[in-house]
């Protein structure tokens, strides 16, 4: 992939994200006091609201994709070299899918009522 | 009267001429075919408000150690040769007085992010390199020399589009002063992405694809992050942190 | 890396001191945007309990409800709101926008990329972040 799609997608990555994690940030504190917010039942109810777990799952994959890449241009100025630059690129793609996966079994989980 | 006359020379020559003023010039002397580390040499030295610091050098090359190695040619910012860093910033030595600086002590060091040659020599080859990489000439299939009844019309406003970037000397402050070069060997730099820009946005020049094709690399355009630190120390002005910005343009789409 | 080399290395990278504003805000934007990275894997981790049940979720809950909690989590805000306004300043600034018009410089050569709404705009990220921060704290201790 050009350089260029991958800072596009870091772009459009970062621009969803903004919209999508001020909605959940909002969720926190507008529907109730940001403590109850937290309570078991009403985290699960979150997770039950289908169109919240889309967002949820939403968020995850465009935080994974723009933090990954940006953990790999860091880490790609940082030194220099063939085995080194594909080590940093291939476990970044592996961090991302492994973090995505994770959270996206919770989502699943939790919103299917697998708890 | 001939008295009055020569009352007000010798006072205008007091207060322009004579100097009662010292600093400490610290010169970073280092082989690397010898030295293991970069050690300092101290020499005090009067100046005078216009003295420059190259001045201040060959002044100590010249009566206090003939070895310290430094290039310069111009003397007039022109050349771009006697890059170096004053005082923990990348600056021409030709181009800084040492009046301006606000400081006693005046400390010459190395450009970073260049191999040193020797003392305050350092080795611009791969700067030249990768400027050379971006194609800095004008690319067309048709040319004046080959149809001679031809000519590339060009207006003032289209000229005001790359001239300013057309003014680098090739002096390397910019690639010392990025944070990206810092620790990036492989980043083509500030100085060769501002040279890709002045030949992208000129009107007679029919390379833009195969230019924005080089710097689309992962070592390329992408790793500038708009800390504009290669601006700020220019000694010409030419701003490669905006032409880099406006090259990135092209690429996002924005420009044509 | 070679001493000849003579490479600033990390420290001149992440040095903020000599270059101004603009260096201290991609340092900033750095340092924060690994700081919520960081943040996202343990947010998902943290929040994975909530497959465990009641009492694994309040066990895991209790031990982000205390002070330390409270100051990792309004650093977290602030890490948040300035990567955001930020990033959208150096979105743009990529983009073109803002970096102002090429044009014959003239001495003392006053770079017109690094202009007056940059430098606004860094300041107003951090004035942001503060703020947020502020209510943040608010929320967390307030209660």
């Amino acid at each position: 992939m050009r350089e260029s799609t991958i800072m596009k997608i870091h772009y459009g990555t970062a621009l969803g994200a903004v919209v999508l994690v001020a909605v959940h940030v909002l969720f926190r504190i507008t529907m109730m006091n940001y403590e109850d917010s937290l309570a078991y039942e009403n985290v699960l109810a979150n997770y039950k609201y289908i169109p919240y777990a889309i967002m949820l799952e939403l968020i995850l994959v465009l935080l994974s994709v723009h933090g990954f890449n940006g953990l790999r241009v860091i880490l790609l100025e940082l030194k220099q070299g063939r085995s080194y630059e594909k080590a940093v690129s291939y476990g970044c793609i592996a961090g991302m899918i492994g973090l995505v996966a994770y959270g996206s079994r919770t989502i699943l989980m939790a919103s299917m009522g697998m708890t | 009267m001939s008295e009055l006359s020569q009352t007000m020379a010798e006072e205008e020559s007091s207060t322009e001429v004579s100097s009662s003023k010292t600093i400490t010039l610290r010169i970073a002397k280092f082989n690397p075919e010898h030295d293991s580390t970069q050690q300092f040499a101290d020499f005090k030295l009067p100046y005078e408000r216009w003295t420059t610091v190259l001045d201040a050098i060959l002044d100590v090359k010249k009566h206090l150690d003939h070895s310290v190695a430094v290039r310069y040619s111009c003397r007039q910012a022109s050349c771009g040769s006697c890059g170096m860093k004053i005082n923990g910033r990348p600056r021409l030595a030709c181009f800084t007085k040492i009046s301006e600086l606000n400081s006693d002590v005046v400390t010459v060091e190395p450009m970073n992010n260049y191999p040193i040659v020797r003392d305050l020599v350092v080795n611009l080859e791969r700067m030249f390199t990768t400027h050379k990489k971006m194609q800095p000439y004008v690319i067309r299939e048709d040319t004046e020399i080959t149809a001679p009844t031809k000519e590339f019309k060009q207006t003032p406003e289209e000229l005001e589009e790359y001239i300013q970037f057309a003014n680098c000397i090739k002096c390397g402050l910019c690639n010392s002063a990025c944070p990206t070069m810092a620790t990036d060997s492989s980043f083509l730099g500030p100085q060769a992405l501002g040279q890709a820009y002045r030949y992208v946005a000129d009107n007679r020049d029919k390379g833009k694809s195969s230019r924005l094709k080089i710097i689309d690399e992962s070592h390329g355009i992408w790793r500038c992050h708009f800390a504009g630190s290669c601006s700020q120390v220019c000694p010409k002005g030419v701003d490669p942190a905006m032409g880099i910005q406006l090259l990135r343009g092209y690429l996002l789409g924005f420009r044509k | 890396m070679k001493r000849n080399e003579n490479k600033e290395g990390i420290k001149g990278m992440a040095n903020p001191g000599r270059y101004g504003i603009e260096r201290v805000a991609y340092w900033l934007m750095r340092i924060t945007g690994l700081g919520l990275l960081a943040y996202l894997i343990g947010h998902v981790y943290e929040t994975s309990n909530i497959v465990n049940g009641k009492t694994a979720w309040d066990n895991f809950l209790s031990l982000t409800q205390t002070t330390e909690g409270h100051v990792v989590l309004t650093l977290v805000i602030g890490m948040c709101v300035f990567h955001t306004a930020n990033g959208i300043r150096v979105m743009l600034g990529h983009g073109g926008f803002g970096v102002g018009k090429p044009a014959r410089p003239d001495y003392p050569y006053t770079p017109a990329s690094q202009n007056n709404m940059h430098k606004l705009c860094i300041y107003a990220s951090i004035g942001l972040a503060a703020l947020a921060m502020m209510y943040g704290m608010s929320v967390l201790f307030g209660e």
